[in-house]
């Protein structure tokens, strides 16, 4: 059985300017000591939607699904204390901005002890050894001295590290790990990225890794999600997903990337991603797709097999897909 | 024979920093010693991690700030010789910028055409009506609508920003245009369409660039030269070629070592660099780079290596003098 299981979660937000569906009905499977990578691009839902399994969202958010179980209890029915205990000791998060996420007023010691005192009781000082092994175990030289120092004292890197050691020190079975590196130098990226599969290799953690970055999930995932305007449209194998796309999407943002590129020009996407305002009826990505027929500017596709599109690419006949009035390019 | 519009010799920017209330004032080289020649239709690329001085040369290009020492010439007028207004003020022209932000960078309370045309009432004497037909040619060359005049910056996408600042830093008809991170604050498939609108500009117009970005990916896709800078130093440069498939000093084989690749097949050797970027004030001894570097001794940290030319690049690097150094795998 997977170690995290979800069906259909939508979350909506009430806003002013009426209900925004920020992720719309996203299907996700976790096996223990498995990465999974969510990619998609910016406002596509990839940080609601896990908020939303950590309970984390503002009162202003609507969270349906089906179902949501992690290691065999379902987090929906459970109240709020009985999740809080899996919160933040199994299920670990790492969040989109390190620097704000360290408290400022606090040395690191304190901020890492802190943690270890809430979940697993005892005293404060009592941790100080643990503390500096964490420290020691993302790769902080001169542990010992680190623990007084407080956040703005330590570089991005240090802190995103500091970051880990604090989620890794209740040994989570899940580390969800929210844009980790994204504005860390490539250098210090690596190291991170190193650090987090090591993490989930010796200790069998699952990780669900987000991203923008195709160049990483090909890096680190096994599997992988792809998330468009909050629907999931394609989740398949890393490896097959790189080699043969099935949504026309995925294949778009693959062969937007300049390594991909045959000549000078790279082969954008034309368009943008649709707004709350501006969602056309019909496939969300009908407007931007070079395989869109009369049927995608209808009918919304449903999922089937993981793939959420009329006219998936592993067609027998692809030259039968391509609608010849539509130049991508021109547009 | 294509024009030459930069030639920069050994700049220099020096900065005074307090690391305290009462302490005497220290140095940074923010900048130390940058050497290049740019043409007509040429991309330069500057690459390197955080704080390593790209910013600093962007604004001794545009003329914001004045070098500490080195020779600066644009369009074979020195300027640090010129005291004539008018020369400068045109020489200022000559060279624009657009900066990593499209968020930041564009005043929200004004309308997209007078944010364009705002270097034209500044610098130029045309009427209304000249600067109006001028913008709109403007906006219609990098893809904006002409309806889209007379709307506000937080109506637009982040790439539909990136396409306005553009079209503001062009309306002067520069020679020459500074891009600091122009795409890294986009998403991938709104990267390319920039990315694209900057190639066709520049066969169109002949612009030069000096193209300043931490993605090696889009660096080697758009660059014809490419120099990789270090603690405020540049330690290798060279014809794009040559040092994407030949990287010979150490820390330009461990940035694109640490690049990760859109590729799941085979893994790359990933050389690990330890340790973080030091501080510009007290940088180390002898090669800035060596407390990080795996082929670094005893000489490294006595003697400072100067730039030498090893095939078609130019490298400052002790180990590569003294050939100790292998090739990177290609990837
Ligand atoms: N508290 C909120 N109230 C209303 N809308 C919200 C709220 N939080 C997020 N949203 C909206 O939900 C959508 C999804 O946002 P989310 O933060 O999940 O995107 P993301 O995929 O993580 O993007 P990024 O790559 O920029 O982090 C966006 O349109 C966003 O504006
Ligand atoms: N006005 C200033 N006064 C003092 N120090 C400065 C000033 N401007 C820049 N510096 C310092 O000079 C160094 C180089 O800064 P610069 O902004 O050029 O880096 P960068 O390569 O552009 O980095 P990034 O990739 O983060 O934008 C840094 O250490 C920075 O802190
Ligand atoms: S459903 Fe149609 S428009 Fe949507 S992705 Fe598939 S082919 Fe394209
Ligand atoms: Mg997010
Ligand atoms: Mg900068």
């Amino acid at each position: 059985m997977a170690l995290l299981e979800i069906a259909n979660l939508t979350v909506e937000f009430a806003t002013a300017t009426g209900s925004l569906r920020a992720v719309d009905g996203i299907n996700l499977s976790v096996d223990e000591g498995e990465i999974l990578a969510i990619v998609g691009e910016s406002g596509s839902g990839k940080s609601v939607a896990m908020l939303a399994l950590m309970g984390l969202l503002p009162w202003t958010a609507k969270v349906s699904a089906d179902s949501m179980l992690f290691d065999g209890q379902d987090l929906l029915s459970m109240d709020d204390r009985q999740r809080r205990k899996i919160i933040g000791k199994d299920i670990s998060m790492i969040f989109q901005e390190p620097m704000t996420s360290l408290n400022p007023c606090f040395t690191v010691g304190y901020q890492i002890t802190e943690v270890l005192c809430q979940h697993f009781g005892g005293s404060r000082r009592s941790y100080n050894n643990r503390a500096i092994e964490l420290l020691h175990q993302v790769g902080i030289p001169a542990a010992e001295t680190r623990l007084n120092a407080y956040p703005h004292q330590l570089s991005g890197g240090m802190c995103q590290r500091v970051m880990i050691a604090m989620m890794i020190a209740c040994q989570p079975k899940l580390l969800i790990a929210d844009e980790p590196t994204t504005a860390l130098d490539v250098t210090i990226q690596a190291q991170i990225l190193e650090l987090l599969i090591e993490l989930q290799q010796s200790h069998g953690m699952a990780l669900i890794l987000i991203t923008h970055d195709m160049a990483v999930v090909a890096e680190t995932a096994e599997h992988v999600v792809v998330l468009y305007a909050g629907q999931q449209v394609e989740q398949r194998s890393v490896k097959e997903l790189f080699k043969s796309p099935q949504h026309p999407y995925s294949e778009a943002l693959l062969n937007a990337l300049p390594e991909r590129a045959q000549e000078k020009l790279l082969n954008a996407i034309p368009g943008v991603v649709p707004g709350q305002m501006d969602r056309p009826k019909g496939c969300l990505f009908n407007p931007r797709c070079s395989y869109a027929q009369e049927m995608c500017r209808q009918q919304p596709p449903e999922l089937r097999d993981g793939i959420l599109c009329h006219y998936p690419l592993a067609m027998p006949n692809p030259s039968m897909r391509k609608d010849p009035d539509l130049d991508v390019r021109t547009q | 024979m294509k024009q030459q519009l930069i030639k920069a010799r050994n700049l220099h920017k020096y900065y005074a920093v307090k690391s305290g209330y009462l302490q005497p004032a220290q140095s940074l080289k923010a900048l130390a010693g940058a050497s290049f020649d740019l043409y007509e239709g040429k991309t330069l690329a500057v690459v390197g991690e955080s704080g390593c001085g790209k910013s600093t040369l962007a604004r001794l290009l545009t003329m914001i700030e004045e070098p500490t020492s080195g020779q600066l010439s644009i369009d074979n007028i020195d300027v640090a010789e010129t005291t004539e207004k008018s020369i400068k003020k045109q020489l200022r022209q000559t060279v624009q910028m657009v900066f990593q932000d499209p968020f930041g960078s564009l005043n929200p309370r004004q309308k997209i055409g007078n944010i364009i045309q705002e270097p034209l009432i500044i610098n130029t004497n045309f009427s209304a009506n000249e600067r109006h037909q001028q913008v709109l040619e403007m906006m219609e060359l990098v893809g904006l609508r002409n309806e889209h005049f007379q709307r506000y910056p937080h109506m637009f996408s982040g790439g539909q920003r990136q396409r306005i600042a553009i079209a503001r830093a062009l309306i002067l008809k520069p020679k020459v245009v500074i891009l600091d991170e122009p795409v890294s604050a986009l998403d991938v498939s709104i990267q390319a369409q920039v990315i694209n609108l900057l190639i066709e500009l520049q066969q169109e117009l002949g612009l030069a660039y000096v193209f300043i970005s931490h993605d090696l990916s889009v660096v080697r896709h758009i660059s014809d030269q490419v120099m990789v800078m270090y603690l405020g130093k540049p330690v290798e440069q060279g014809p794009n070629k040559a040092v994407f498939n030949n990287p010979q000093h150490p820390y330009t084989q461990a940035l694109l070592s640490a690049t990760p690749q859109a590729d799941v097949e085979g893994k790359r050797q990933r050389i690990k660099l330890t340790g973080e970027l030091p501080s510009p004030i007290d940088p180390p001894s002898g090669c800035a780079f060596n407390p990080r570097c795996q082929y670094a001794d005893k000489n490294c940290q006595l003697h400072e290596p100067v730039m030498e030319l090893y095939g078609d690049s130019r490298v400052s690097c002790l180990a590569v003098a003294q050939q100790r150094i292998g090739q990177l795998k290609a990837s």
